[in-house]
């Protein structure tokens, strides 16, 4: 009876002890410095709110979280746009299962190098003297090489949404595949049209798959620094940026508060997307 | 983090891939040198010839980091053959050397630090001054880092000025003296003074002053540097060139100059006057060398880096002045006894002309002038030190043409080189409010 009791705890265990070392250790740790306080060199325990005051009362920071869920935003209406089309070309319109796995992997191969690579060689197709405008040029499109091309935020949400994309068609393609062929046979027996079969039986049925891929998606937008760094050329700003400038000047309780209110935040999101879609069903 | 790039042995080579990235020089060399090892290539023959001294009995291995300037393989190796002390150097940039040197006292013996990092991180006491009293050289150390003039009658520049943190009042203390004593912070080692580097084939007029770069010619075709420290400093000496502002100190502003400066950046930025703002050196270099900037912020090795490339690139001397640098080595505080011997005579070697010489030949000025003459053919020490017309082609350290026949250094001599320094890097009072504003300037 004891022992029917406790072996679900021990199993339990390694998983927890593992999220409490790997996880909870780390963010507490976080939580517990944006309270510090600093100088330019040292930060010294306290417990002030001058960090978050600072953080919540700059226009910068407001600024800054506008343009990241601008970026966020763009970039998951795109990537849902075209991973849902992908997904559904691989689903329904591949009818070997072989070839359906063979065009997954291809998806995937651009993953096999690093995303800063992937993301830094747009930088030479897209700039002034770039591929793009050369060619473009030569075809005498056009006589002015386009600058918004490169260093703008056209050209941080290409990339993001390059390097984002399989992150949605992943969920949404594994929940396709689950779709029994029987219920879209029975509703065009039912006598509905292709648009009438996708928005009332592919959509429905596909959003576990869009609301995890949208989380994906969504976090990897709100934390990213480095392809907003690169692809703006240093003209924009997002939140992940904003923490990795503070802790370049050792200001880590700043960046500390920062990263809870961003946690906040995305947690806030993901709570939301959750209460619309209940992911359970997927899993 | 780092790697034992002396190692001629192949052990180098048998781990390439635990070489920090950041030092990817450093491992490519490493990777070949155990390659060329393993392959029976024997370079053995030619390294461990004489340890002078007692260390080659009772090794000594320091470990260095810095900037990525002065983190020299080549440095390395010289000070194994010459001292028989293995150097260990780990590349870093300046934000994470700050870090490093505050926050892990004990992961490192000899720290490559700029003055204004001096600065900001000699208070947390991680680094011991050094007596000049075991400074061979001492005396022959060029007087900006001591008396903080180059010639008697010359001004010190505005900024983070090296003799202004060069020296503290004793062996303990944590307070920077306004006067040489004998307790130096940083033995110098290598500095420069930075100005804007230009297109000559693009920006198609002369380019005099600071200002130029504010040119509507230039609308979108500029950049400047996004270190908050050296940027802001640019800055400066743009609006000042512009008149839009004259600074009490440029180094240390008020408050209202700090806002007057970001304002005016800000303002700058929406009219569409930058292209990009870059951070690290290759940035800077593939912006030039594209034509994506005509005119920006650039540090003289990227310049030559630009020019190797085959595309025209100058570095402009500019009538405001020159923004300089400088570094130097401190020793980190945990060092005693025989490390702490092999820490003054590695500083010692350093300033005996060999390293001296290497430097200049990059470009870079070496802190101790007369050893480093000695190294240097009189042809050399013409074209870099005198300003003069190269007799015969200019070689880079690595035996690369780096001006042919006939080239004049951009700026000319020394003397009128650092002689026109108008401020330093430097770190300000107000340096949490600087970065907040300059945050604001990056997001506007």
């Amino acid at each position: 009876m004891t022992l029917s009791r406790i072996v679900p705890y021990l199993q339990a265990t390694p998983l927890t002890l593992i999220l409490a070392a790997f996880l909870v250790l780390p963010i507490a740790t976080i939580v517990m410095v944006s309270f510090w306080d600093y100088d330019s060199i040292q930060i010294f325990p306290a417990f002030v709110f001058t960090n978050y005051e600072e953080t919540i009362t700059s226009p910068v920071t407001w600024s800054t979280y506008l343009n990241t869920l601008k970026y966020a935003g763009i970039v998951w209406a795109l990537t849902l746009a075209i991973g849902f089309w992908v997904a559904y070309y691989l689903a329904f319109h591949i009818r070997s299962a072989t070839m359906q796995m063979v065009l997954f992997l291809v998806c995937t191969i651009p993953f096999l190098t690093s995303n800063i690579i992937r993301m830094i060689s747009w930088i030479p197709f897209l700039g002034r003297n770039g591929l793009l405008n050369q060619t473009l040029m030569t075809m005498g499109v056009i006589d002015q090489p386009l600058e918004f091309l490169l260093f703008s935020d056209f050209a941080v949400v290409l990339a993001m949404v390059h390097l984002y994309t399989l992150f949605m068609v992943t969920p949404i393609f594994n929940t396709l595949m689950r779709i029994d062929r029987a219920l879209i046979e029975a509703a065009r027996d039912a006598g509905a049209s292709a648009f009438q079969i996708l928005t009332n039986v592919i959509i429905p049925l596909a959003k576990p798959g869009i609301a995890i891929g949208s989380i994906f998606v969504v976090t990897l937008v709100m934390g990213d620094f480095i392809t907003v760094r690169f692809m703006s050329g240093g003209q924009s700003a997002s939140v992940g940026l904003m923490m990795a400038n503070q802790i370049a000047l050792l200001q880590y309780p700043a960046a500390a508060a920062n990263a809870v209110i961003l946690l906040a935040l995305v947690l806030l999101m993901v709570a939301a997307i959750l209460r619309i879609v209940n992911i359970r069903k997927e899993l | 983090m780092s790697q034992k790039i002396t190692d001629r042995t192949g052990a180098a080579g048998a781990t390439p891939g635990k070489a920090e990235v950041k030092g990817a020089w450093v491992s490519r060399r490493g990777l070949l040198k155990g390659a060329a090892a393993l392959g029976g290539l024997a370079v053995g023959g030619q390294a461990v010839t004489g340890f002078p001294t007692v260390w080659a009995q009772n090794p000594i291995t320091l470990r260095q980091f810095g900037t990525g300037v002065s983190n020299l393989n080549a440095i390395a190796e010289k000070c194994k053959a010459d001292l028989g002390i293995t150097l260990q150097m780990t590349a870093l940039d300046s934000d994470a050397v700050s870090q490093r040197v505050v926050t892990q006292a004990n992961s490192f013996d000899i720290a490559d630090i700029e003055y204004w990092i001096c600065k900001k991180v000699f208070a947390a006491g991680t680094l011991q001054p050094m007596d000049v009293a075991k400074i061979k050289y001492y005396d022959q150390i060029v007087p900006i880092f001591t008396t903080g003039k180059l010639t008697p009658d010359s001004k010190v520049a505005q900024g983070t000025a090296p003799n202004t943190v060069g020296f503290v009042e004793g062996p303990d203390s944590k307070t920077f003296a306004p006067a040489p004593t004998q307790w130096m912070t940083l033995i110098p080692t290598i500095y420069n003074a930075d100005t804007l580097g230009i297109r000559p084939d693009l920006v198609g007029r002369p380019i005099k002053n600071w200002k130029d770069i504010l040119d509507p010619a230039f609308k979108g075709k500029t950049s400047i540097i996004n270190i908050p420290s050296i940027g802001i400093m640019d800055a400066a000496m743009i609006c000042e060139s512009a008149g839009i502002i004259k600074y009490g100190d440029k180094g240390n502003m008020t408050k209202a100059e700090i806002d007057t400066t970001i304002d005016f950046l800000i303002k700058t930025k929406k009219a569409g006057q930058f292209r990009a703002f870059w951070k690290t050196f290759d940035e800077s270099v593939n912006l030039m060398a594209s034509g994506e900037v005509v005119i920006q912020s650039m540090w003289s090795p990227a310049v030559a880096a630009v020019r190797s490339k085959g595309v025209p690139c100058v570095y402009q001397p500019l009538e405001e002045g020159y923004r300089a640098w400088g570094g130097g080595l401190g020793i980190a505080r945990h060092l005693k006894g025989a490390q702490l011997d092999a820490a003054y005579e590695y500083i010692n070697w350093y300033l005996s002309g060999w390293v001296g010489a290497y430097l200049n030949r990059q470009g870079y000025y070496s802190a101790v002038l007369s050893t480093a003459e000695k190294n240097m053919t009189p042809d050399e020490w013409a074209f870099w030190m005198l300003g003069q017309p190269a007799k015969a082609d200019i070689l880079s350290p690595e035996g690369k043409v780096m001006y042919t026949a006939g080239a004049v250094r951009d700026g000319g001599s020394f003397e009128e080189r650092m002689g026109a320094v108008a401020c330093w890097n430097s770190v300000m009072d107000e340096d949490r409010y600087m970065v907040r504003r300059w945050n604001e300037f990056i997001a506007a």
